[in-house]
């Protein structure tokens, strides 16, 4: 039987301005009838231009200079544009990433899901309109006949996200491609997003390549992967063998550069040091050489071909070609880390923070609608201690670093910090306690000021504060975050991103703080880099002393990195404990729910429903109430704050009713 | 499948090919100003009553005008008061923009209301009447032209300079100077206001034309210079009455409009290369 889509050695190339990209270079890969495959590399590998190139979207002066894409046996690439017309979006469909820009802003849901079955001439206009509804139902798009009617921007990323396959989906393609389909969304909504995709792979028998670059959102998913690396696809095989005996050296490392949540608490990932290499100027042998910690010699000079090593397996690479497996990574053991005395006063105090932001009227005579985002935080942090902050996009933790760094000012409560009382200091004062407590921002795009060298950028603040050597500490910096000392006359526009994380971690060390709040530090980052990232700052904690107050969306992330861990949902903290504690007895239905959202090959899930509600008004009661699988009349009440053990308290009023593995 | 350019320059003149042809006739213009003392055959204000009107001829390569003045000369001598009066204006006008901008969006509350509602009170005259109506009272001269032109100038760049300022003061860079303890002028300064420059360098740039046409048209009304001095705008309104000596208007006219699309295409490449999605 003809497989549905056939790659045959695949080049796309751009034409820059600097020469040639080989985006793309001798890509091959099948997929058959209902299979599921999962492309996976780091940004720059080339695995998006792979999906755009097989549905022939891409323009100049990106070129497609060799190779097949045979859809059932049909060379997509030979296709006129009338074909090629009849073919997309009847046979084959896209989702994309950014659910915002992949659908047209000014036209309702329900059009834009049964325009191309008409288009096709599938379905007259009435008849579409009611598969359009159906389709959207079977999406788990709440009320469908109303959303049919509504336009994209009265939507959220997962139920826009929804309707983006809808759309895939109207003209019921044998091939749909996705491209980083939930990496915009929260980890409870992505796990909707993927049982809707598995569901519709068994239902329907539609071949999936999707493509991510999260091991766990594929190993989820997909049962074959496909690992890329600079325009090359490194290793083949099935997902659970790759993943636990990866043979190639870079999906060995993006195997185990990736926190897990059996990990233990506080340990050093293994990430592999290095970048890319240049696209312009390609190594000669093997192009992970550089990177490689199995290197021999021959794999500098000699390229090695994509081999087969078992049914079903191939890589590319010399030293395990002949059927060797790599080794498991040498954990560096964590240190202990210095525990402050019980009775010593905290570094950091904050007790009953709430900060409301008003909107401005929509009308004259609308009234003013307010943004609840942090409803009355207490937290406390010891010295040498991080603590995490875990929670969805909206549930106020960047307000909550903004309010404790005192970028914002609080409506109500108390902040402490060394002793003082900073709630409302300002002016001079503040100006000049400042030093001793710093933040490291989540964008390492927008937290340097590109018109300034990385050496400018580190002085400044020496400068200010007066320091008596600048040029000298910026050296010692650039050193101590792993930067070489030359690069200061760069411009942060030279450095890749986690190179600039490390600028941005160098800076908030300069004036040598106490404290260090780090908002999403590692989510804008490739899992390598990421881990690279997160060794650095533990390893800088155990140097200097420091504490973090470390906010993050990804559980996994946290419990790497995180002596106790904080839920925060809808402004408040509805749960607080020991890592090790939380991860193993979560005790509030949402962390425990939140916990079983996060995509580990096999694992099975609590799916949540819904989505969080809105921050405008809050509900009366638990505010996790409406999501609650196990929510009784009670819940209306305004729940307790429950020490359960010590250290592990819980705003519920039915902590551990809910267990992993019981919905 | 589409035929690409090949070499890298040829991609570079298709991509800015406009700009640079832009960017040619500025410099020339500039070229012709600085040395036009050196390269006029004749001097600019020499009446002479018994050559007027020549067509040109080898001797007037432009003709001469109603008073016997070599136009030519008059036109290389005119390009440096139409490029000074434009450059004052759109330089000084920038910088009172920029100025008064950027302190609106860092103020906020009251005084961004204050000097905001100013601007929009000064752009919602139609700017040339308004500036006619100031250099009327200000009376004839090229300083009371340029002052008369300046404020009326300025309310676009603080439009301008306040949206890129509140941009740039919510981007995490500024919210990170703000942490290390860094003075609230500096950050204005040194953060803040170097971040606003390409957009208004692009605008700065679009804008000379329309300032040099506009200073031609105070001075073709009889506004701008004072008689005897060359000037493109006066040269026109000179020659406006001339249908069949054409040239006395139409040469003036013509570097007006070569000025004005040089700096358009300059300033349209220079927004395409300063776009951050354009580049490759």
């Amino acid at each position: 039987m003809t497989p549905v889509l056939e790659v045959r050695d695949l080049v796309t190339v751009f034409h820059t301005d600097n020469g040639p990209v080989r985006a793309v270079d001798g890509v091959s890969f099948t997929v058959a009838r209902g299979e599921t495959l999962g492309i996976v590399g780091e940004s720059g590998s080339g695995k998006s231009v792979t999906a755009q190139s097989i549905m022939r979207l891409l323009e100049p002066p990106a070129r497609i200079e060799g190779g097949q894409v045979l859809f059932e046996g049909r060379d997509v690439l030979r296709m006129s544009p009338r074909e090629l017309s009849d073919w997309r979006g009847a046979s084959a469909a896209m989702v994309f990433q950014d659910s915002l820009t992949g659908l047209n802003p000014v036209l309702r849901i329900l059009r834009q899901v049964s325009e191309h079955v008409v288009a096709h001439g599938r379905m007259k206009p009435a008849a579409a309109r009611t598969h359009g509804i159906e389709l959207l139902r079977r999406m788990g798009v709440a009320s469908p006949e109303r959303a049919a009617a509504s336009y994209p921007h009265q939507f959220s990323g997962g139920m826009r996200q929804r309707v983006m396959l809808a759309i895939g989906m109207a003209n019921d393609p044998a091939l749909l491609i996705a491209d980083e389909p939930t990496t915009a969304l929260d980890v409870t909504i992505q796990a909707q997003i993927l049982d809707l995709m598995a569901g519709l792979n068994e239902t329907f028998g539609t071949a999936i390549v999707l493509i991510s670059h999260d091991l766990g959102v594929i190993g989820s998913l997909c049962r074959r992967i496909a690992v890329m690396y600079a325009g090359e696809v490194v290793e083949t095989g099935p997902t659970a063998e790759v993943l636990h005996d990866p043979r190639h050296p870079y999906a060995w490392a993006l195997a185990h550069a990736v926190p897990r949540l059996d990990t233990p608490v506080a340990a050093r990932l293994p990430g592999i040091e290095g970048m890319p290499p240049d696209p312009l100027n390609m190594p000669v042998g093997c192009r992970f050489v550089p990177r490689c910690p199995f290197r021999t010699s021959r794999c500098g000079q000699e390229a090695p071909p994509l081999t087969e090593i078992s049914p079903g397996r191939s890589v590319r690479c010399w030293v395990t070609m002949d059927g060797r497996p790599l080794p498991p990574p040498s954990l560096p053991a964590a240190a202990a880390t210095p525990r402050a005395a019980d009775t010593e006063a905290p570094l950091l105090e904050a007790e009953g923070l709430v900060k409301h932001f008003h909107l401005s009227r929509k009308s004259t005579f609308a009234s003013r609608e307010t943004v609840h985002a942090v409803n009355g935080v207490s937290l406390h942090l010891m010295k040498g201690e991080s603590l995490g902050i875990v929670g969805e996009s909206g549930c106020g933790k960047s307000t909550l670093a903004r309010l404790i760094t005192r970028l914002h000012a609080p409506d109500a409560g108390r902040i402490r910090f060394l002793g003082q009382e900073i709630t409302t200091m300002g002016g001079e004062a503040l100006r000049l306690l400042r030093p001793r407590m710093q933040m490291v921002f989540q964008d390492p795009y927008a937290s340097l000021n590109p018109r300034m060298r990385v050496a400018q950028i580190l002085a400044e603040p020496l400068v200010v504060h007066g320091h008596p050597d600048p040029a000298g500490r910026v050296a010692a910096l650039l050193d101590m975050v792993g930067l070489n000392p030359a690069w200061g006359a760069r411009f942060p526009h030279e450095f890749s991103g986690g190179q600039r994380q490390r600028v941005s971690i160098a800076r908030a060390l300069a004036l040598e703080p106490a404290l260090i709040v780090a908002d999403e530090p590692v989510s804008a980052l490739d899992v390598n880099v990421q881990a690279q990232v997160l060794n650095l700052m533990l390893e800088l904690r155990e140097r200097l002393g420091l504490s973090y107050l470390f906010i993050a969306h990804d559980l996994a992330v946290v419990r790497a990195f995180c002596d106790r861990v904080a839920v925060m949902y809808l402004g408040r903290i509805v749960e607080e404990a020991p890592a090790a504690e939380l991860f193993a007895r979560p005790a509030h239905p949402y962390t425990v729910s939140l916990l079983s959202a996060v995509p580990e090959p096999g694992a099975r899930r609590i799916v949540l429903t819904g989505e969080p509600p809105s921050s405008l008004r809050l509900p009366a009661g638990c505010a996790f109430r409406a999501r609650c699988p196990v929510a009784q009349p009670i819940c209306a009440e305004p729940p307790p704050l429950v020490e359960i053990a010590p250290g592990h308290r819980v705003l519920c009023h039915a902590p551990g009713s809910l267990h992993q593995g019981s919905a | 499948m589409l035929s690409l350019p090949r070499t890298r320059w040829q991609r570079r003149l298709r991509r800015y090919g406009l700009a640079w042809l832009g960017g040619g006739i500025v410099l020339a213009w500039f070229l012709i100003a600085a040395l036009a003392p050196w390269i006029a055959p004749w001097p600019p204000d020499a009446v002479d009553v018994t050559r007027r009107l020549i067509p040109p001829s080898s001797a007037h390569w432009l003709g001469t005008d109603i008073l016997g003045r070599d136009v030519f000369s008059r036109l290389l001598h005119g390009a440096r008061i139409s490029l000074l009066a434009g450059f004052t204006v759109v330089l000084l006008g920038a910088a009172i923009g920029t100025a008064v901008g950027i302190l609106a969006a860092w103020l906020r509350g009251w005084g961004e209301e204050a000097l905001m509602r100013f601007t929009d009170l000064v752009l919602c005259f139609p700017p040339i009447i308004l500036a006619l109506a100031l250099a009327a009272a200000l009376g004839i001269g090229t300083t009371n032209t340029i002052i008369a032109m300046l404020v009326v100038w300025w309310p676009k760049y603080a439009r301008l300079a306040r949206s890129l300022a509140l941009v740039q003061r919510s981007q995490e860079y500024v919210e990170a100077a703000t942490v290390l303890g860094l003075p609230q002028k500096r950050i204005l300064f040194r953060h803040v206001l170097p971040n606003t420059f390409g957009p208004i360098a692009v605008l700065c740039t679009l804008d000379l034309g329309i300032a040099i046409l506009t200073f031609a048209g105070l001075s073709f009304l009889g506004l701008g210079v004072v008689p005897p001095t060359a000037e493109w705008g006066s040269m026109v309104s000179e020659g406006r009455e001339l249908v069949e000596q054409w040239w006395v208007a139409t040469f003036p006219g013509l570097a007006i409009l070569t000025v004005v699309i040089g700096f358009n295409f300059l300033g349209d490449g220079l927004r395409d290369w300063l776009d951050p999605k354009a580049q490759r």
